[in-house]
């Protein structure tokens, strides 16, 4: 089977920055398929932007390893999702192509930065799409949107070809309706990629098992304290209620080292930034710089013009916590802690199986309303300690607060997506039932 | 007042593909941005892979160097804008480098044996290509065919006590890691330094951009000077970066522009670190240059200035192996001393030299079929042929061609005698006891002869003649 996939949706929710009227496909896993990426991950031919202007007009002469094994399958890709400005942001709005709406109530922010994504999927645009976690930049708009979203075990899904923001803690993952789908997608992208180095040869071929019996799921109290609404917290352990019902026990479990993670994650994930973005200069790709200038000139003029305020505040953060006399006060001292959080998680995992809390502290919030940074920054502190820890996790949604979908988040040990997938997929299952 | 120099050199490994991706390293002949891919053009998403031969090669240099490699090292990011560097950052290792503590052994300027101590190696990406168009042009073009070459580069400490002997060791380096197989000096740009130079008690100064190994002697010979000149002057030197200008010679003050970089290293979370310490037991190393000279004086007997030269460089050191087995010492004098001479002069390289046409030539000298100088001018028809890529001749066929076989005494008279009766002068001298006389009248019938009388005869039976009174 093979042919052509008219695509021309309503996209009333701003979910793309590119759409493609006809996508070719071919045979395979996911044959005819309609499926979105995110417009950081590298698509050959098709315009790819990470939602900047420095890179508007950038079309790839490649693609990227996801995007390869996704066509490969016959998925046909239909278009390119918005996000935050190079993933920097938890609720699509840092675009330089204007936010996301909410599909579920378009006046909200969708979360993000994988937001388009999670409104194509949540509004029926597609079945499936792929976005790519830093923070929580999958779960959180999957959260936010009501679908499900997987962030894979780093090193488990090649980076090839995804645009980087802060390598150390990104993965490309899937997001769909079910968590049938979402493993359908994990079956295809989980494949080994001799190009990225960071990889591990773990393929993932599993099919969701709603037996759930005798799984251990561990509550950390961090996950159900302060800053978390307590609407929410009751959502998700209700949730946990019904995957007890399927034969799941409960342990409560400690992560004391959450404490830091969210400053650590933002010395790591700005140290990253200031590296991976310093290449957007308008020399080799996207906008020219103007050849009048000196070169520095030049530089320090398109970069001014071209990327957005919390791309060029992030730059400014990483470039001072890598500085000499300040590195070690920050970007080492941030080390540090990601090593106490991964041990945290590494000793909690060996009482428990997977690990349960709420994805998002909050529901989506509206439009406009998180203007300063510190406050965007607090609503990843519940996703980011997976990226710092390098575990999959997965947000399954559970329930509604005043109409707006709640995630339940769930964690494993690395390389053990499929158990997780396994109790997101009883829980979904057992709701349903 | 002590001159206190320390190197650091950066060499291109000679992998057939880059540092960290699969782009052909040999793109000297071609245009511009034509060895180019994705990685090396740092595009969004592109990831390095790390090229196995390179860290191989790495350790060759450590082993040799007698370096202590590192359980872990890795990579680390570099970060600064230039237009030549694709990534605003160059790959490289900084606090964990490949290997450490190593030494090599060099002559002092007194002709004995001294050690410079090697602080570290690691391996690096180059940067591409900044090209300035001639004339007026108010733009630059950028070539990224460079980018991603392996670099090692090899960081002495402040051992060396003269240019002169920074440019030995220069030379005893380039000839270790030739010998090992990792560099091809022959490759323009394949070798650049960066010396610090200070007058004992006084600032140190690092002088950048020196792309030549004469370079390197030239630009610290004038910085000494200038360093000197400052200090009887009663002056101090500052400590900065300057920047050689090899055309002109001199150096010249980067005015503290280089200084103010902050290259804010950390880990490259693209590389996982390497762990190859315990592969350097197994390696194998090849006859270095000090063993094969050591070797060529026990083996075939010649002096140590012929061992020094000919071991100087791997492939004139083959070529004379392969010349050398009937006559050792004849073939070292003629590959060291007129074929090398012969070969600067047409600036070939011994690679272009065909080894078996010099084997014949040799074995016609040896048979006194030629004269010396006879050989010379069969020698130098067979480069100039080789050089201008024309089929090279047997020398034998040369020899019958041109008449250059030896003659014996007798079919010499003749012309002796005709030398004799147009240079009375000459004769007058020689009878009146200048024997310098002697020697005018000889070179009168060598080259008359073209070479093709022993010198030594010639002058036996020019005095005969010229006793016998045969005027």
């Amino acid at each position: 089977m093979a042919g052509t996939l008219d695509f021309s949706p309503d996209d009333r929710y701003n979910a793309f920055i590119t759409t493609c009227s006809t996508a070719p496909f071919s045979g395979g896993a996911l044959a005819g398929i309609a499926v979105a990426v995110k417009d950081n991950i590298s698509t050959a031919g098709i315009e790819t932007t990470c939602g900047s202007r420095i890179l508007e007009g950038y079309i790839p002469p490649y693609d990227a390893y996801v995007v390869e094994l996704l066509r490969r399958e016959g998925a046909a890709i239909v278009g390119k999702t918005n996000m935050d400005e190079f993933g920097m942001g938890s609720t699509t709005e840092t675009s330089a192509f204007g936010p996301t709406k909410n599909p579920v109530d378009p006046s909200r922010v969708p979360g993000g930065s994988s937001g388009g994504s999670a409104a194509a999927v949540a509004a029926g645009l597609v079945p499936m799409a792929l976005g790519s976690d830093t923070g929580g930049s999958i779960r959180c708009p999957a959260a936010f949107c009501g679908v499900v979203g997987l962030k894979p075990t780093y090193g488990r899904v090649s980076r090839y070809g995804l645009i980087a923001y802060a390598s150390s803690l990104e993965q490309v993952g899937p997001m769909a309706r079910t968590v049938e789908d979402v493993s359908r997608v994990m079956s295809v992208i989980a494949r080994y990629d001799p190009r990225d180095a960071t990889m591990f040869d773990r393929p993932y071929d599993h099919r969701p098992s709603a037996d759930i019996g005798g799984l251990r799921v561990g509550i950390p109290g961090e996950y159900f304290g302060e800053g978390v609404d307590p609407r929410v917290a009751k959502k998700v352990r209700d949730a946990i209620g019904v995957i007890e019902d399927l034969g799941a026990s409960t342990v409560p479990v400690s992560i004391p080292g959450m404490r830091y993670a969210l400053a650590a994650y933002y010395v790591i994930c700005t140290a990253e930034a200031s590296s991976n973005i310093a290449r957007f200069d308008g020399v080799r790709y996207g906008p020219a710089v103007d050849t009048r200038k000196s070169w520095h000139e030049a530089y320090q003029d398109i970069r001014q013009e071209k990327l957005g305020p919390e791309v060029r505040r992030r730059v400014m953060l990483g470039t001072f916590a890598l500085s000499a006399g300040y590195a070690g006060r920050y970007y080492a001292k941030a080390l540090g802690a990601r090593q106490k959080i991964r041990q945290d998680f590494e000793r909690a995992f060996r009482d428990v199986d997977v690990i349960a809390g709420p994805t998002m502290p909050t529901v989506a919030f509206p439009l406009g309303e998180r203007t300063d940074p510190v406050s965007m920054y607090l609503s990843d502190i519940l996703t980011a300690p997976a990226n710092l820890a390098g575990i999959p996790a997965i947000s399954v949604p559970c329930g509604r607060v005043d109409g707006l979908p709640v995630g339940l988040q769930l964690m494993g040990r690395q390389f053990e997506e499929e158990r997780i997938i396994d109790a997101a997929y009883a829980y979904e299952q057992g709701v349903k039932a | 007042m002590k001159t206190i120099v320390g190197l650091e050199i950066h060499v291109q490994l000679a992998t057939a593909t880059k540092l960290f991706c699969g782009c052909s390293t040999d793109y000297r002949d071609d245009g511009p941005n034509t060895h180019c891919c994705p990685i090396c053009l740092g595009l969004p998403g592109s990831l390095p892979r790390l090229n196995r031969k390179a860290v191989e090669y790495g350790l060759l240099v450590a082993k040799a160097l007698d370096m202590r490699v590192l359980e872990e090292s890795d990579f680390a990011r570099k970060n600064y804008f230039y237009p030549d560097l694709a990534k605003a950052y160059q790959i490289t290792q900084s606090d964990r480098p490949l290997a450490v503590e190593g030494t090599v052994e060099i002559e002092d300027d007194e002709g004995h044996e001294k050690i410079v101590r090697i602080t570290r190696v690691h391996l690096e990406e180059d940067p591409g290509r900044l090209v300035h168009v001639a004339g007026a042009s108010k733009y630059s073009l950028v070539d990224y065919n460079r980018s991603g070459i392996p670099l090692l580069e090899i960081v002495t400490e402040p051992d060396m006590r003269s240019p002169q002997e920074a440019r030995r060791f220069l030379n005893k380096l380039r000839t270790i890691l030739e010998y090992l197989g990792v560099f091809d000096g022959e490759r323009e740009g394949a070798l650049r330094v960066d010396a610090n130079i200070s007058i004992e008690g006084s600032a140190r100064v690092e002088v950048k951009n020196i792309s030549s190994y004469k370079g390197v002697e030239k630009a610290l010979t004038f910085e000494a000077t200038r360093q000197r000149n400052l200090l009887r002057r009663g002056q101090t030197v500052a400590r900065e970066t300057r920047h050689f200008m090899e055309g002109r010679g001199i150096t010249t003050s980067a005015r503290g522009k280089e200084e103010a970089h902050d290259y804010r290293y950390f880990p490259d979370p693209d590389l996982g670190p390497i762990r190859v310490a315990d592969r350097v037991a197994a390696i194998d190393l090849p006859e270095l240059p000090t063993a094969r000279k050591n070797r060529f004086m026990a083996q075939y007997g010649i002096s140590l200035n012929h061992a020094r030269t000919l071991t100087g460089d791997p492939r004139l050191a083959d070529f004379y192996e392969h010349v050398a087995p009937a006559d050792p010492i004849l073939a070292a004098t003629w590959a060291a001393d007129i074929l090398l001479g012969e070969l600067n002069y047409r600036n070939m390289s011994i690679a272009a030299v065909p080894a078996d046409r010099i084997r014949e030539l040799l074995a016609l000298l040896r048979a006194e079929t030629i004269t010396d100088a006879a050989g010379v001018q069969v020698l130098r028809e067979m480069l100039d042929a080789c050089a201008a890529g024309r089929p090279c001749e047997k020398p034998a066929d040369i020899v019958k061609r041109e008449g250059l076989a030896r003659a014996t005494g007798d079919d010499f008279v003749a012309i002796v005698q005709a030398v004799i009766a147009s240079n009375p002068q000459a004769v007058e001298d020689y009878r009146a006891g200048k024997k310098g006389a002697l020697n005018f009248i000889v070179g009168q019938v060598m080259k008359e002869t073209r070479g093709r009388a022993d010198p030594r005869e010639l002058g036996r039976i020019v005095s005969e003649c010229i006793e016998k009174g045969g005027v």
